[in-house]
């Protein structure tokens, strides 16, 4: 039987390694389980290891890069005494207390770690177009992220799926390698910011495909898999297909809430996402379940901003604090936490 | 043994030359997935020796051979067998995931 930890927080990008730091300045002992190494989002540091820059991160003038700003995260949170391990969590109980969590093999009788809370910043990963061959098809020529792959299509034309804020940023880091870049989106507007549409329009070398979709991907098979050419699209308003030759093809679409583990134990939306703050106790960060708490892009489907995720683990540990002191379960009399 | 560099122009020779098997890890210095796996990559070579051999081939320095074998994001691990490219591992991935990719060639 695993000894009961004050708290564990699943999950380690900005909100889940905020959450980090509060709860170890807290004296609560955190433990953080960051994932494991991979080349999607689903790793430690979360969705910021697959930018660059980034602009908009209160505090750096001159922007700040993903990897490294989540890198200054964890040593932060390190320096507390916050215990990180580099394990991926496969299952979880919170039908009672304390509360389990296990790594490696979920049919084992016994959660490998227990909690009396939980910190759950799961965040969330790219939504696919979730046509055949898809998942093979990533990294033979499709993918998600453009700072990753963008180098290796020098000189070729691209199509970027999506309309948001993240497609017009991937398609404008990817005019740098791209010879031409065609965003494909099945509307006639975008949803982007202003200054991102500004940027796009402005940009010789990007084109639009507006109110089309896309039907298929177009791939040639090889001895060691499949090799994407293009795509099959469709104008919405015409019905007409037409193909899209294209070297790369990088999907930006949003995103989905990483809640698997979840499902069927804490209240989530249609889409997925947690909901928070909604039992009246005045704890932003609390779900449905009395000391589970969530925070970052896992519950939020409105901001998803680095900043914002950072700001709700913040919340989530005091929460966290503030419910471990209401249930007299901390051992140490406190009369102010020195946050 | 830790993994040993190959170039472009030493690539041919390094695959035809070896009796083992020998994966290649194509990476880049500013790919962090890549040096997340390399030191898994170091013990691999180390415990399995004579087995496997694991040489690293920069991309950004040897375009033409990531060119070659259709290597179009990284971490990708190309497992070549009597130098004829056998199995391709794109991303990431912890040890254990990568042992059980490789099984076939231990």
């Amino acid at each position: 039987m695993s000894d009961v930890r004050d708290v564990i927080i699943i999950g380690s990008g900005p909100a889940g390694l905020t959450a980090a730091i509060y709860t170890a300045r807290a004296s609560l002992d955190p433990l953080i389980i960051e994932g494991e190494p991979s080349s999607t989002s689903d790793q430690p540091g979360g969705q910021l290891m697959l930018t660059t820059e980034v602009e908009n991160f209160p505090g750096f003038p001159e922007g700040v890069m993903g990897p490294e700003l989540m890198s200054n995260m964890r040593e932060q949170a390190l320096r507390f005494g916050a215990d990180i391990r580099t394990e991926k969590v496969t299952r979880v109980d919170l039908s009672a207390r304390p509360f389990g969590v296990w790594i490696g093999d979920p049919e084992a009788a016994e959660p490998t770690y227990r909690a009396k809370t939980v910190i759950v910043s799961t965040g969330a990963q790219s939504l696919m177009l979730d046509l055949p061959r898809e998942t093979e098809l990533i990294g033979h020529g499709l993918s998600t992220c453009a700072t990753c792959d963008g180098f290796f299509f020098r000189d070729q034309e691209i199509a970027v799926v999506g309309g948001g804020d993240s497609a017009i940023e991937e398609a404008t880091f990817l005019t740098k390698f791209a010879s031409k870049v065609t965003i494909v989106h099945r509307r006639d507007e975008l949803r982007a910011s202003k200054i991102m549409q500004d940027r796009a329009f402005k940009n010789p070398k990007i084109e639009f495909l507006w109110d089309t979709t896309v039907e298929e991907y177009l791939f040639d098979e090889g001895p060691l898999g499949a090799k994407l050419r293009g795509l099959r699209v469709r104008n919405v308003k015409t019905g007409e297909d037409a193909e899209l030759l294209a070297g790369g093809v990088f999907i930006a679409i949003g995103h989905r809430p990483n809640t698997d583990l979840f499902k069927g134990q804490l209240a989530m939306e249609d889409n997925g996402y947690l909901i928070t703050g909604a039992s009246g106790t005045e704890m932003e960060s609390a779900t449905d379940v009395d000391g589970v708490f969530a925070c970052g892009d896992v519950q939020d489907h409105t901001y998803r901003q680095a900043i914002t995720a950072a700001g709700s683990g913040c919340m989530a540990a005091i929460d966290a604090e503030r419910w471990l002191e209401a249930n007299d379960d901390i051992d140490q009399v406190r009369t102010e936490t020195n946050w | 043994m830790a993994a040993t560099t190959v170039t472009d122009a030493t690539f041919d020779e390094v695959i035809g030359s070896a009796d083992e098997a020998v994966i290649v890890d194509f990476w880049a210095e500013w790919c962090g997935p890549c040096k997340m796996i390399a030191p898994v990559l170091d013990e691999i070579a180390a415990e399995q020796a004579g087995k496997i051999k694991v040489v690293k081939l920069n991309v950004d320095e040897n375009q033409d051979t990531a060119r070659r074998f259709d290597v179009m994001s990284i971490p990708t691990l190309i497992v070549f067998k009597d130098g004829q490219p056998a199995k391709k591992m794109i991303g990431a991935k912890g040890k254990g995931a990568l042992l059980e990719d490789l099984a076939e060639f231990l």
